[in-house]
């Protein structure tokens, strides 16, 4: 039956529709393509959310080869829930696309940015599907090349200086990944996870695995972007078009964490990590370093573009210490951030494509009196804002609201201070935009700037409405999030 | 295990340095692409020699083997070598592409101010 082969269809599907694009070269033929396999995507995703909600875990051998020799995918809750945020990301983002694409990337080159889009789609939900580690860093480097690409279409020509940092760094951290995965495989034998998750123990201690380990964990802390290994995503964000900002800011780095979550908390998940390497202490205090240092960062950028990929690095710290807790809040509190900011972040990101799209710029000068101007466009950019800050009644709140207890539940008083008070930082950057926006008059003589079309409007706002709506009602997020962070804290994968 | 019976790990790490140095050092954007094939080869390097098995031979079903290498690796490397070339390719494109934009490859002059309404 097609609805057992659900699994390979999520990620076969766009990969095969990427050549398709390719062939069609117009650029209105692509854009159906792409939209038409982005909300395709979503409805599996959402099948298989439910399936594995149901049922538990489902496995699926590649081409009836059995796992561990064979190439597993598997769909564990966590998995799930990263295919829905991405694919529906990408469903949302892409009818957007159609006129931004149309007014940013040349209309001769329209067609390559949609087969890049769809590569990037295949390997990041690949990253969320697959059960093994080697398959993970083809699904890695497939979504990472295609993204070096989509960065370097953007107008500036420091996108393409831009795309070439992130693309060293990238590939550093993607081999640091295949070493450390070397290592694992030299004392275990196999590449399959759950499997991995099985041998590990017998050999937890000896140096080699310490060192994988190692490697692992700095090879995709340069892909997620954690404190100080994080330089390659200011620029990259701030000069890719928007669509792709919107995109990767929302999906890539999240997936990378999901990574980081998976080799954490599967693979090693029967080891006691914390006892053989002082992972809790070095984690956790990066992960701070990065809020006070994003946030910081962020309340001096005049590019708007580039202060809301700082707030990101910000943003990515509060995931990893959600993570660091390694208790079911706390790695709940992650998950359910994971989710948050991929809404917020590509309502923010996307409300700034439709200034781009009326204003030609980003920078906080050019945004005098826009409340008025366009102001749908900037009251979604001010949830997005307000759910950055964590106010109540918005989906940051929940996130933080649950990062918060997770320190109280472990006495930690001063990291639940600690995130309360970046926060604050938070505060200073938003409030800039909103007061340059709405309190300042516009410039006189500017041209007459019209609100953004509908196309743009409406995804934009469904990411804004979606942080308002899941800040209000989370118990659906929260349910699936906590079970996620059980799962992997408690059940054997 | 003698200091010649690991010459392979070292040679692994000789060329892992050496790699990671010319990425992190030198200014010209040709010179980074190939420190960071030189990088990624000692990986290649790496995994080959992993699975090696003494006395073994390539894993062929024939009357008279027992003994043989372990194949997976080697498979493994192929696929990140493919990943390399790709990379490589896609890193060229865009320092072709910077010299273009730049008229120069040289890191430390394509430096220009971050700030402005761009």
């Amino acid at each position: 039956m097609i609805a057992a082969h659900l699994p390979a269809l999520q990620v076969v599907v766009p990969l095969i529709s990427a050549p398709l694009c390719l062939l069609l070269r117009r650029p209105g033929a692509a854009w159906t393509v792409a939209l038409a396999v982005s909300w395709f995507a979503l409805a599996v995703a959402l099948s298989l959310l439910i399936e594995v909600s149901i049922g538990g875990p489902v496995s699926y051998p590649i081409g009836d080869w059995a796992a561990p020799w064979g190439i597993e995918y598997r769909v564990d809750q966590v998995g799930a829930l990263v295919l829905v945020i991405v694919t529906a990301i990408g469903a949302v983002v892409m009818p957007f696309a159609g006129a931004s694409v149309a007014h940013e990337i040349a209309s001769d080159r329209a067609y390559l940015f949609y087969t890049m889009y769809l590569l990037c789609l295949t390997g990041l939900l690949g990253i969320a599907i697959t059960g093994d580690v080697f398959n993970l860093f083809v699904f890695l480097e497939i979504s990472s090349l295609s993204s070096y690409v989509l960065i370097s279409m953007g107008q500036d020509r420091r996108a393409l200086t831009a795309a070439y940092n992130y693309l060293v760094m990238g590939t550093v951290g993607a081999t640091f990944y295949v070493i450390g995965v070397g290592m694992m495989y030299m004392m275990t034998g196999t590449l399959n996870m759950a499997d991995l998750a099985t041998r590990l123990p017998a050999v937890a201690d000896t140096r080699t695995i310490l060192m994988a380990l190692a490697f692992l964990t700095v090879g995709l802390s340069l892909k997620l972007a954690l404190f100080p290994l994080h330089t390659w995503l200011p620029n990259a964000y701030t000069y890719a078009p928007s669509v792709v900002t919107a995109f990767l800011a929302a999906t890539a780095t999240k997936v990378a964490v999901y990574a980081f979550i998976r080799v954490y908390f599967t693979v090693f998940g029967e080891v006691d990590l914390f006892e053989i390497a002082p992972m809790v202490p070095i984690l956790m205090v990066l992960a701070l370093a990065g809020m006070f240092v994003g946030s910081a960062v962020a309340i001096f950028q005049n590019n708007l573009k580039r202060m809301l990929a700082y707030s990101s690095i910000a943003q990515i710290g509060y995931m990893v210490l959600g993570l660091s807790f390694a208790s079911v809040t706390g790695l709940a509190g992650g998950i359910i951030h994971l989710f948050n900011h991929a809404l917020m972040k590509s309502a923010l990101f996307l409300a700034l494509g439709c200034v781009v799209l009326r204003l030609g710029t980003v920078h906080i000068d050019g945004l005098r009196g826009l409340g008025r101007r366009m102001p749908l466009t900037m009251a979604a950019f001010v949830v997005g804002g307000l759910s950055l800050i964590g106010v109540p009644l918005t989906v940051g709140f929940i996130s933080k609201w649950y990062l918060v207890q997770a320190a109280l539940e472990k006495g930690w008083w001063p990291i639940a201070g600690l995130i309360v008070l970046s926060s604050l930082l938070a505060v200073i950057y938003v409030w800039r935009v909103v007061e340059i926006a709405y309190f300042r008059p516009a410039p006189e003589g500017s041209a007459a700037v019209e609100e953004a079309p509908i196309f743009m409007l409406a995804p934009t706002w469904i990411m804004a409405g979606a942080s308002i709506y899941f800040g209000i009602d989370a118990t659906a997020t929260l349910e699936v999030a906590r079970g996620a962070a059980e799962f992997l804290i408690k059940g054997a994968p | 295990m003698d200091v010649l019976g690991l010459f392979n790990y070292w040679i692994v790490i000789v060329l892992m340095m050496i790699g990671f140095y010319i990425v992190i050092s030198h200014g010209n954007l040709v010179k980074k692409v190939v420190g960071l094939n030189v990088f990624q080869v000692s990986v290649f390097v790496f995994f080959i020699s992993m699975s090696k098995v003494r006395g073994g031979t390539a894993p062929i079903l024939e009357e008279g083997i027992e003994v043989y290498s372990n194949p997976l690796p080697h498979v493994l490397i192929l696929t990140a070598i493919v990943v390399g070339v790709a990379t490589t390719a896609l890193a060229l494109g865009l320092v072709v592409r910077i010299r273009d934009a730049y008229g120069t490859i040289e890191a430390d002059e394509i430096i220009e101010p971050e700030e402005d309404g761009a």
